[in-house]
């Protein structure tokens, strides 16, 4: 029996002025699976993030989530309020509200300006607020501004504010950026056992942790806006194509 | 542990409930003085004694009141939302004109002309009361038309501008050359709001001469009480979790807009709010000031109303208030004293301000708190506290504030 699909992205291309951001790009994620997507810089990876969460459209092609869902048709608060929850490359939390508040913020439910002014926070609010301080281990912190915590703990604070809208799918870029090598393996960690129960694409450049994530998984290369292959990260690895344009340049580069 | 103590103590203590509660105090004396001291003093203290205010303070305070109003709302939208507008006054000019068109009307036959007309139409050569003036006859509907006409101009721009996505600083190129179109139209002769002149003259509201010193009095107790509502609303909106929104959109719009919430809808509806508070303050300094003209809508009226913001401090409710009646006051000695300097002085405020006191008057005493209490405990405060052994961070921090 094969798994249902999350999303479905067949031939989708997309055109800025000219240059070609993603070429005839075909990508299938299974519900419950959790994705590596690795490629050198401009390969199209956040494109690819715009494209699945609404903020640009693509060209021609099509996007589904679910059981045919057309997400090209929806915004980016729309594709939220359906269950996709996007982490950005470089941490956006609210820096003038505390850790608290930026979790009672993401906190699945209504979304109008009216429920926001007269809706009571309840105590079920407040025990999953705790649940994910713990989660997160920012329970010390709960009363600092956000502004004021270290890269890493914004990175950790923004994937609890994920959490927080209960989103099937996570789409959650470099993660690891800016973290200590303990940090970044408990973000491992985090990414794999959330996986199952939601579906996780993760976009990463630090090898040790797309190894650590990764292993045994499929892993999805890009490179100048299309897969270059897809496989298991052992054959991904291996692959000379992908050590040329990736992993082979990035060592000239170091 | 000792240190988590102390910086929550700076952090929730020092800067947070202590002056939340002194706020409230003063917030509470402050509205009895003006609304009900001063008040009292111009009414009872015979004229000649040391406590009498005089009829002239009366009018410039309401003055002051209104544009202590008028900044609330500029801050609503730009301290607290990230929206700079930069034509602000065209909302309190419409609120303006619309009880303007109602005390032309009371005016009677009382004008120069004698006429059932108001006189410029007289002069204009007007054959009878153009329809959309006739209803301005009655005081309610006025005052509704004070509230409905600029929340509908809002409401209309807004959902265009914020559908678009139109944000930062085209944002306020576009607001203000909203209020400079308006301006425009309103020069206009044939656009039959009194051209460059304006509405003026005005002699009765609710059937009170508004030359009278009593009624004078009601209405600036009225922009007190006004002044007073508009604090508490704000005060609920900004701490509600609408507010927190609000502050969310302006420090990371994106992560709102990820997050699930349609951040347009959160920016019209501030806008719109913010729009009829403007109006009302404009409607209640119109028969203070006793004329409406437009050239209360020209940009540079709307940018005052930022440099007071910005004087006061943005982002905090009590800023605008102080910064209004502040740069207000000065403007009224400067104007007198040295005419010419004005613009310069307002000029080189707003400058000042913007190096060296970011966070506005209101900042001050934080500021020289902060320094008061520096040999004991370093600022920013902020060592990680100890939670587990194993954390990078709190090794080095409480180190490196040490030194």
């Amino acid at each position: 029996m094969k798994p249902e699909l999350i999303l479905t992205v067949e031939d989708v291309n997309k055109n800025f002025d000219g240059f070609k951001a993603i070429t005839n790009l075909n990508f299938y994620l299974e519900q419950g699976e959790l994705r590596v997507i690795i490629g050198p810089n401009g390969a199209g990876k956040s494109t690819f993030f715009d494209l699945l969460t609404g903020r640009t459209k693509p060209d021609t092609g099509k996007i589904e989530f679910g059981r045919r869902i057309d997400l090209t048709a929806m915004n980016e608060y729309e594709i939220n309020r359906l269950g996709v929850g996007r982490k950005f490359q470089t941490p956006s939390v609210y820096v003038d509200h505390t850790v608290y508040e930026n979790l009672l913020l993401s906190l699945k439910g209504p979304r109008g300006v009216f429920s926001t002014l007269f809706r009571r926070t309840t105590a079920a609010h407040r025990q999953r607020i705790d649940a994910l301080l713990e989660l997160i281990r920012l329970g010390p912190k709960r009363d600092w501004r956000a502004g004021q915590l270290a890269h890493g703990e914004k990175q950790w604070l923004e994937i609890g504010m994920l959490l927080a809208q209960e989103p099937q799918v996570l789409l959650v870029d470099e993660p690891a950026a800016g973290m200590t090598d303990e940090e970044t393996h408990r973000t491992g960690e985090l990414l794999i056992s959330l996986a199952g129960q939601h579906s996780l694409i993760v976009i990463e450049h630090d090898m040790t942790f797309v190894k650590q994530i990764a292993e045994g998984r499929k892993v999805t290369v890009l490179h100048q806006g299309s897969i270059l292959c897809e496989g298991r990260f052992e054959e991904v690895q291996a692959n000379p194509e992908v050590r040329e344009v990736y992993l082979g340049r990035g060592h000239k580069d170091r | 542990m000792p240190n988590l103590n102390d910086t929550q103590i700076i952090r929730r203590g020092l800067l947070g409930r202590i002056p939340a509660r002194l706020e409230l105090i003063g917030v509470i004396a402050a509205a009895l003085v003006v609304i009900v001291v001063l008040p009292s003093l111009n009414a009872f203290a015979p004229e000649g004694s040391a406590f009498h205010v005089s009829d002239f303070t009366i009018n410039l305070y309401g003055k002051y009141l209104c544009y202590a109003v008028l900044a609330i709302s500029v801050d609503l939208l730009w301290g607290y939302t990230g929206l700079l507008s930069l034509g602000q006054c065209l909302f309190f000019s419409i609120g303006g004109y619309a009880l303007g068109m109602y005390l032309m009307l009371m005016i009677g036959k009382l004008g120069q002309y004698h006429s059932d007309l108001p006189d410029f139409m007289v002069f204009l050569g007007y054959p009878k009361l153009p329809a959309h003036w006739v209803p301005f006859h009655s005081f309610w509907f006025a005052a509704a038309a004070v509230i409905w006409v600029p929340g509908a101009v809002a409401l209309i721009f807004g959902y265009l501008a914020f559908r678009s996505r139109i944000r930062g600083v085209y944002f306020s190129i576009l607001t203000q050359a909203l209020t400079y179109a308006a301006s425009l139209m309103f020069f206009r002769n044939d656009f039959t709001f009194g051209g460059n002149n304006g509405l003026t003259d005005f002699k009765f509201i609710v059937g009170h001469d508004v030359r009278q010193p009593a009624t004078q009095r009601g209405l600036y107790i009225c922009t007190g009480l006004l002044l007073l509502g508009t604090y508490a609303l704000c005060k609920w909106l900004t701490q509600s979790k609408f507010g927190k929104l609000q502050r969310a959109v302006r420090d990371s719009e994106n992560r709102v807009l990820f997050s699930g919430y349609a951040t347009a809808n959160f920016k019209l509806f501030v806008f719109v709010v913010s729009a009829i508070i403007a109006a009302l303050a404009g409607a209640l300094y119109v028969p203070q000031v006793g004329i409406i003209n437009p050239s209360e809508m020209t940009p540079d009226k709307s940018l005052e109303a930022v440099v007071w913001v910005a004087v006061g401090g943005r982002g905090t409710l009590i800023g605008p208030i102080i910064g209004a009646v502040f740069v207000n006051a000065l403007k009224s000695w400067a104007t007198r004293a040295y005419p010419d300097l004005w613009l310069i002085i307002l000029g080189a405020m707003f400058i000042v301000v913007v190096l060296f006191l970011p966070g506005g008057i209101v900042s001050i005493p934080r500021r020289v708190m902060a320094r008061w209490r520096r040999p004991e405990q370093p600022l920013p405060p902020l060592p990680t506290p100890p939670v587990e052994a194993s954390a990078d961070p709190a090794k080095t921090s409480p180190a490196s504030s040490a030194s």
